[in-house]
């Protein structure tokens, strides 16, 4: 901490007692109370986030084109993207690697 | 739109620079500029963060305002200085220690006999609780009830390896052999089971016979005086029978004691009373003059009304007394000298440590005491007193009365104290002082609430330069034992 100094050794404990834990996601607004602990696709190292923690893609694991199956195949995670087992499911035929074809994704309207 | 609001804290400035003391956590956190701006303007009112940017944007020595905002109110929001104002606040939990609970401390009152009648006695005087003249109890402890105190003591101690005793009384020199064998027969007990015990007693020093100091010494046994300052206060109230005062009785023995009794440091404890309150002066009197190593200070237990009970302002003058006295010690502290204000030493070491009690004293817990016939009591205070039982020596701590003790006495029970920032070192105060002033053990001592808290600022301060300007000197509270001292 910076603005705050430990001074007896209950100050200590409670220092090192709320030290923050994995805090990934992008933030502004208001500080976070409690740690923040993003679950999902950054357990598997294939964190899929829209943008890093500054709001750009720099920081970012993979690129961002991955985060289209990532997201909606390999994980639970609700991505926003069309319901590929019900309603739209050629809806990437088109795109075979993300990286590279990713312009060729239709719009869809439910 | 999130708005903040102050959580329970005491803000004080020491070294000319502020700190907080949270509730009830008992942290002490040292402030930046940014902080301080953020606490004391959300002090006034609750605020939002764009609120706040107006505050700290008028400061010269933040440099990048709107960041170290950001991150002052994180740091304030993570240590639980300041919370989001509609976010719940959590209930203190109420944790009952599991039985059973290691006895640190066992008071034994080997005679309830004295041969001093002070007016303001709780054992004797308008506000005693047990009657020791008429009553049920012998009037010495005998051997074999001292042995059986002993086996208890070292059976209820658990894994301890240190275990205390303390004699008291009465006047505990009333019954000296009794003293000198139980010592023996502990030591010898003590060696079988692998624990040390240690020793320790309370006197009104008029039977310190030259063999007594020897013995004393030989034995390495603490000694605490009970003497009120000089000859014109300490024989105002402590007095024979007859009415005689007892200074001119007792400082010569004392001092033959302080000079033969060298391996121990030999403390005095005064009670303060409604009359003349010089404390400086008896403080003076006492280490300068006598030679006590340190000296504490305790106001009076009584009812209210009583002739030698200190009036409402009369706290407000001790408060004043003993600030001057807590400034003399920290200058003494700075320069790493010892000054024997023993009171000021024992609230820092609680600060020190960040205790955030749930119950005022070890009574009942950790500390009980024996009655001269083995009935034990929460202290030694209600020695002897059957509605303050728990239990005998022989049958062992009876745990159905101290767990409903534990649980009704819970600080989370005392809703006058809820919202006191003093509460973590407090707990609503001394047992016994509750039961003579309220006539139940369970009620905050509401009288004193004001002194308390004018008190923990004080000590707070002291503690606050310290951290500053010595902080070498805190570091003997990181092993120090939390074994109370008993008066």
């Amino acid at each position: 901490m910076n603005h705050l100094k430990a001074v007896n050794r209950k100050a200590a404990r409670v220092e090192r007692a709320t030290e923050p834990d994995v805090v990934a996601l992008q933030r502004t607004g208001p500080p976070l109370l409690q740690p923040h602990f993003p679950i999902g696709c950054s357990l598997v190292f294939s964190p899929g986030w829209e943008a890093d923690r500054t709001g750009g893609t720099a920081g970012l694991c993979q690129p961002v084109e991955r985060d289209l199956f990532d997201c909606h195949i390999g994980c639970y995670w609700p991505a926003q993207v069309p319901d590929q087992l019900n309603h739209a499911p050629d809806w990437t035929s088109k795109c075979a690697a993300a990286q590279k074809d990713w312009r060729k994704i239709d719009l869809i309207f439910p | 739109m999130t708005v903040w609001g102050v959580r329970e804290h005491h803000r004080f400035e020491a070294a000319g620079k502020p700190f907080v003391y949270l509730v009830p956590s008992a942290a002490i956190f040292e402030l930046d500029e940014a902080a301080d701006t953020v606490l004391q303007t959300l002090r006034e009112r609750p605020r939002t963060r764009e609120e706040l940017t107006a505050a700290l944007a008028g400061s010269d020595t933040v440099s990048d305002p709107v960041a170290a905002l950001d991150a002052a109110l994180a740091e304030l929001a993570r240590v639980q200085a300041i919370a989001e104002v509609n976010a719940p606040v959590a209930p203190t939990p109420k944790v009952i220690p599991l039985a059973p609970f290691p006895l640190t401390t066992m008071v034994l009152n080997v005679t309830n006999q004295c041969n001093l009648s002070c007016e303001y006695c709780y054992e004797y005087g308008e506000d005693k609780i047990v009657d020791t003249e008429n009553g049920r109890q012998p009037k010495f402890m005998s051997e074999q009830t001292a042995r059986d105190s002993v086996d208890f003591m070292l059976r209820e101690s658990g894994d301890n390896k240190v275990a205390h005793v303390t004699f008291f009384g009465g006047e505990t020199l009333l019954n000296f052999p009794v003293l000198q064998k139980t010592i023996a027969y502990a030591r010898q007990r003590g060696a079988e089971l692998g624990k040390q015990v240690d020793f320790s007693l309370t006197t009104n020093g008029t039977l310190l016979k030259p063999d007594v100091i020897e013995f004393l010494a030989e034995n390495q046994v603490g000694v605490t005086i009970s003497i009120d300052g000089p000859k014109e206060v300490q024989d105002k109230f402590r007095v024979f029978h007859n009415g005689t005062g007892s200074y001119d009785v007792v400082a010569p023995k004392i001092k033959e004691l302080l000079k033969r009794h060298r391996s121990r440091p030999i403390g005095a404890r005064v009670t303060l009373t409604s009359g003349k309150m010089d404390v400086k002066r008896i403080f003076r009197h006492l280490t300068e003059e006598i030679g006590f190593w340190e000296v504490g200070f305790a106001p009076v237990t009584t009812a209210p009304g009583r002739g030698h009970a200190i009036p409402d302002r009369g706290y407000d003058e001790m408060l004043a007394q003993f600030r001057d006295l807590a400034d003399e010690f920290l200058e003494a502290s700075v320069q790493n000298r010892h000054h024997g204000f023993s009171n000021v030493k024992e609230t820092l070491e609680e600060l020190h440590k960040g205790v955030s009690k749930a119950f005022p004293c070890g009574a009942g817990l950790g500390l009980l005491g024996v009655a001269t016939d083995g009935d034990v009591a929460l202290c030694h205070r209600f020695a002897g007193s059957d509605a303050h039982k728990l239990g005998t020596v022989g049958g062992g701590i009876d745990r159905d009365a101290q767990r409903a003790f534990l649980e009704s006495h819970h600080i989370a029970n005392k809703t006058d104290c809820s919202r006191c920032w003093a509460r973590p070192l407090c707990s609503g105060g001394c047992y016994h002082e509750a039961h003579t002033r309220y006539g139940e053990t369970i009620h905050p001592n509401l009288h004193y609430c004001d002194w308390i808290r004018g008190w923990t600022d004080v000590c707070l301060k002291v503690y606050g330069e310290l951290a500053v300007r010595n902080p070498a000197f805190l570091a003997q509270f990181d092993d120090a034992s939390m074994k109370e001292p008993v008066s």
